[in-house]
């Protein structure tokens, strides 16, 4: 099929589109076709998955002309990275709309169209090979996140949704001026118009601009990320948000970030990304995050914003991965990425379960639920060790595999990131213990265990997070070719100065 | 060449829709006392008519671009756009007055034929070539205007409103006209062209020409509500009825900038790098200004007209680019804002309830609730004035932005963006009030939307969404009409 990245981009559209025409007096009806569109959008995804050649870069490729004057086109594509932050993105977007049945009572229509069309933003992002492209979905992605925030949200959703919306404007708008600083450098260079990855990545900057560049594309992406200082906005942004909100935000939509920094820091601007004051820049950055949001953790009284705040230092992470620039360390930010959208995205669906059940989130109130909820024990149990990187969970694979990248750039690195790894565990144990051990009050003593869809909600995130856990090798294959790109990218000739095969040059087939 | 008498039929085709608007608006005050009060009600359907004709004649027009009347007006694209534009207001203006003057009980002839009169003389502006005619479509334009602002006469804000916006128009038309008399004296000619070529071969005196540009600045940067000439704007958009606010924000500001343009890239052309600078701060200062003064208003109205002053400063941003790209810039933004902002006007014509009793932001409390369709509305009109893409604000602010930094305006890119992040807050609160708080006395009390009015939403949300995703015709046509023989 040629088209199949615009059907899975556009089967949320389509379902949106539908949507506005049912009547909304009927919930059920308006429920049952947003889970069913959302579940088509999962399902046109696996041909993906299935037709994926990783011994190829970019695939599914489609052009077609959208700005011609200004040389803006309509070109998507995915490589390794894309494709599993696609499948990520399909997938959570799927199960935090069905998350949402009984959450959710008023104002239905509304409330699944914009998560459809959420859905279209987070997608057109990671599919993106043109950067007008790529920042139009990107914009278009607030819009909808605002309303969930504003009108579904806690007791200072205004706060929140306005806070949330002004931090990522400043910050796109200033990423925009850089990607007009690149186009033109490129205009005058090749004259020709272009906002093509490909063309622009020909670009030779001078490096005073690529490094005003660089700061410009760091000001948007970093704001997403968050990276620390720039975090503010996400603990209110989360605590406030709705269930289903949360895990979007957290799993998909912080992605986009780091995927940023991936798809056209590093590979348009290889000369800075490989300063050296930058790389410390953004390492320094990317620890303060590791530890201050692990510290952060362990200070609060609200169920919800601990898990916000570990958003914060597990992201930390995959920054810290990617500014490691070698292949150990940005695949695993990559995979570090999907654990963190995986075990995350269960952690706020577990504060959302309980909070339906008790409307409060203040830890001090639960205590004891292991033994009136069994079985939602022991998702949050898995849930935790994955967060906090335990093998055979997935959680590991990722942290290990960035440990280990960020140990040939630096011991000090390593050990910082280990400390973080050390925290994790005892904010999530802790935390665990104070509201699954213990005796049950008279309050948590009726609550009810899992539902089937609550179950079924669960049941494929903590597959996932076994799988990645217990036979990590295809994403690392997946993720091979991409990684080693951006690597020859920003190091020229790494592979064959550490004497490693480049999988690059080597025939696919002669690596298994 | 001695100019003949009888013009010819062609240059009569391109003159075509002034022709159709001044007999429409004749017409209809010909024909107001004869006719009965049920058939009065007519004449708003009348005057739609007329401009739809126009707007239809003007298009054709632009088959066969030329001058007219021994080089007095000129038609080429860049006047067809504008014209397209003016007109487009105009039928906007009236979906949008006819529901809004039924319920205010003021219907009457003398309102469509102002309106009439007002589109004539922005259609002048637009296709001017000569000094004279600039000020002939001005005032054409705006004393028809000043009398439409006052045109609720038991009404005293209105009256209020009438009165400054008339005394500081008529102060800087004045300004303008001196402006045009010293050109006259340096160049000896008010003709456009003319005086670029005197300029440029260095006949006419620097000086002279410096102190001509000022002046005209002055009278221009007053019509476009541009800083330190903005003063006006606030009270006059608040006490006007929404219907003539939506219209003075639009048609007559678009007409200016097409004249302001026109003049200064052609006549003033040879000393761009002289008023580059004035239009450099000036850009900044209505910005900010308009920014940061609608932060605190919590009158709908007066926020729009603190926000129409900021967006005027973006599209002066365009215009200190002085480039083809930023004169593309500045037709593409106008465009879509006069969308946006007709649209914003339309929901608070339809809130405001009879007497413009409800104009506050905190009136719009739950209107999600009890108007969703409304609401949404609202919603994309003030989105795309905060520049989210798939509006054409977003597209509108990308190329202003574009084309200030190819002309190396970095530093004025950067304020301009963090200004429009900061505009963001203040439109934001009005999303807040809208969807998020519980339905008040006013939006419980709101009747249903008059057809009028929901022809008035539906026309601008389909264009800004169209221009959101598919800017290139639209642009395509504004690169190529942006050039200044």
């Amino acid at each position: 099929m040629d088209h199949l990245l615009s059907i899975v981009l556009f089967t949320p559209l389509l379902g949106l589109l539908v949507l506005l025409f049912l009547p909304s007096s009927n919930k059920n009806l308006i429920r049952w076709w947003a889970n069913l569109a959302s579940f088509a959008g999962l399902l046109v995804s696996i041909p993906l998955i299935t037709g994926f050649d990783r011994t190829k870069d970019f695939q599914f490729v489609e052009t077609a002309a959208w700005i011609p004057s200004i040389g803006a086109s309509y070109h998507l594509g995915i490589d390794g990275i894309g494709l599993v932050l696609v499948i990520l993105t399909t997938l959570l977007g799927f199960l935090s709309i069905l998350s949402s049945w009984t959450a959710i009572e008023d104002r239905l229509k509304e409330y699944y169209a914009f998560f459809l069309l959420q859905q279209v933003g987070m997608l057109g992002v990671f599919m993106a090979l043109d950067f007008l492209l790529f920042f139009v979905f990107w914009e278009t992605v607030l819009v909808p996140m605002y309303f969930i925030i504003a009108i579904w949200g806690g007791q200072r959703r205004a706060y929140a949704a306005i806070k949330f919306m002004i931090y990522t404007l400043i910050g796109s708008v200033l990423m925009l001026l850089g990607i007009l600083a690149l186009y033109f450098y490129h205009q005058s260079q090749f004259q020709v118009l272009s906002f093509d990855i490909a063309d622009l990545m020909k670009t030779n900057l001078p490096a005073g601009v690529g490094w005003w560049v660089f700061w410009a594309f760091f000001l948007g992406f970093a704001v997403k990320v968050p990276m620390f200082p720039f975090h503010t906005w996400l603990p209110d942004a989360h605590t406030e948000a709705p269930t289903a909100g949360s895990v979007i935000l957290a799993s998909v939509l912080l992605k986009m970030g780091t995927y940023g920094f991936l798809r056209f820091s590093l590979p348009l601007l290889p000369d800075t990304s490989r300063n050296p004051q930058v790389v410390n820049i953004m390492a320094v950055l990317s620890i303060i995050g590791i530890i201050y949001g692990a510290l952060a953790c362990l200070m609060q009284k609200d169920w919800k914003k601990l898990v916000a705040y570990s958003s914060v230092s597990h992201l930390g992470y995959c920054t810290l991965g990617i500014f490691s620039l070698n292949p150990a360390g940005i695949a695993g930010s990559v995979i570090q990425q999907i654990n963190h959208g995986i075990s995350t995205g269960m952690l706020f669906l577990i504060v959302g379960i309980v909070y339906e059940r008790r409307h409060t989130r203040e830890i001090a109130e639960y205590g004891g639920l292991f033994k009136v909820m069994p079985v939602f024990s022991m998702v949050f149990l898995i849930a935790a060790l994955s967060s906090m990187g335990m093998p055979p969970l997935n959680g590991f694979i990722g942290e290990f595999t960035i440990l280990q990248g960020a140990y040939q750039m630096s011991f000090n690195w390593a050990l910082w990131s280990a400390v973080g790894i050390a925290l994790g565990a005892a904010y999530l144990l802790w935390l665990f213990q104070r509201t699954m051990l213990g005796e049950a009050s008279e309050k948590n003593g009726k609550l009810l265990d899992l539902s089937p869809r609550e179950i079924a909600v669960f049941a494929p995130l903590i597959l996932a997070a076994f799988w990645i856990g217990l036979h990590p090798k295809p994403m690392f294959q997946v993720l091979e070719r991409p990684v080693a790109q951006i690597v020859e990218r920003v190091r020229p000739g790494y592979f064959a100065e550490h004497k490693l095969a480049s999988p690059l040059t080597t025939p696919a087939a002669s690596l298994r | 060449m001695p100019a003949s008498l009888w013009p010819s039929w062609a240059e009569m085709l391109r003159f075509l829709p002034e022709i159709i608007l001044t007999v429409a608006g004749t017409l209809i005050m010909m024909l107001e006392p004869v006719l009965g009060s049920r058939s009065r009600r007519g004449l708003g359907q009348f005057a739609l008519a007329g401009l739809s004709a126009a707007l239809a004649a003007a298009v054709v027009a632009d088959g066969s671009p030329g001058p007219a009347f021994s080089n007095m007006l000129v038609v080429d694209g860049f006047a067809t756009f504008f014209r397209v534009l003016v007109l487009a207001v105009g039928i906007l203006t009236v979906c949008s007055s006819y529901p809004y003057l039924n319920r205010e009980g003021a219907s009457s002839g003398e309102y469509w034929a102002l309106l009439l009169f007002s589109i004539t003389g922005q259609c002048v502006m637009a296709s001017a070539n000569e000094l004279i005619m600039v000020f002939i479509g001005i005032e054409i334009s705006s004393i028809s205007s000043y009398v439409l602002a006052g045109y609720l006469r038991d009404d005293k804000r209105a009256n209020e409103a009438a009165l400054k916006y008339f005394l500081l128009g008529s102060f800087a038309t004045a300004f303008l006209l001196y402006g045009i008399a010293l050109v006259y004296g340096a160049a000896k000619s008010t003709n456009l062209a003319v005086v670029r070529a005197a300029v440029e071969k260095g006949e006419a005196p620097l000086l002279l020409v410096g102190i001509a540009a000022a002046l005209m600045f002055v009278g221009f940067a007053f019509k476009v509500s541009g800083a330190p000439f903005q003063m006006w704007a606030p009270d006059v958009y608040q006490g006007a009825p929404a219907p003539v606010s939506a219209f003075l924000s639009a048609g007559p500001k678009a007409a200016a900038f097409a004249v302001f343009l026109r003049v200064f890239m052609t006549a003033f052309q040879g000393v761009s790098d002289r008023w580059a600078p004035v239009v450099w701060i000036s850009a900044l200062l209505s910005m900010s200004i308009g920014n940061f003064a609608a932060l605190r208003q919590s009158n709908l109205k007066r926020m729009l007209a603190y926000s129409s002053i900021a967006h005027a400063g973006y599209v002066l941003v365009a215009m200190a680019a002085r480039s083809q790209s930023g004169s593309a810039a500045v037709m593409f933004y106008l465009a879509a804002y006069a969308l946006m902002n007709m649209g914003a006007f339309a929901v608070v014509a339809h809130v405001a309830g009879k007497g413009e009793r409800y104009v506050e932001i905190q009136d719009l409390a739950g209107l999600a609730q009890r108007q969703p369709l409304t609401a949404a509305a609202l919603a994309v009109f003030l989105l795309s004035l905060i520049g989210v893409p798939l509006t054409g604000g977003f597209f509108g602010k990308f190329y202003i932005f574009k084309a200030a930094l190819e002309s190396r305006l970095i530093w004025l890119a950067v304020l301009g963006l963090l200004n429009s992040a900061v505009a963001a807050y203040y439109y934001l609160r009005i999303l807040v009030v809208m969807y998020m708080e519980e339905p008040g006395e006013v939006t419980n009390g709101l009747g249903p939307l008059p057809l009028g009015l929901k022809a008035a939403l539906a026309m601008p949300v389909v264009g800004l969404l169209v221009l959101g995703i598919f800017p290139s015709g639209l642009l395509d046509y504004a690169v190529k009409s942006a050039k200044f023989w």
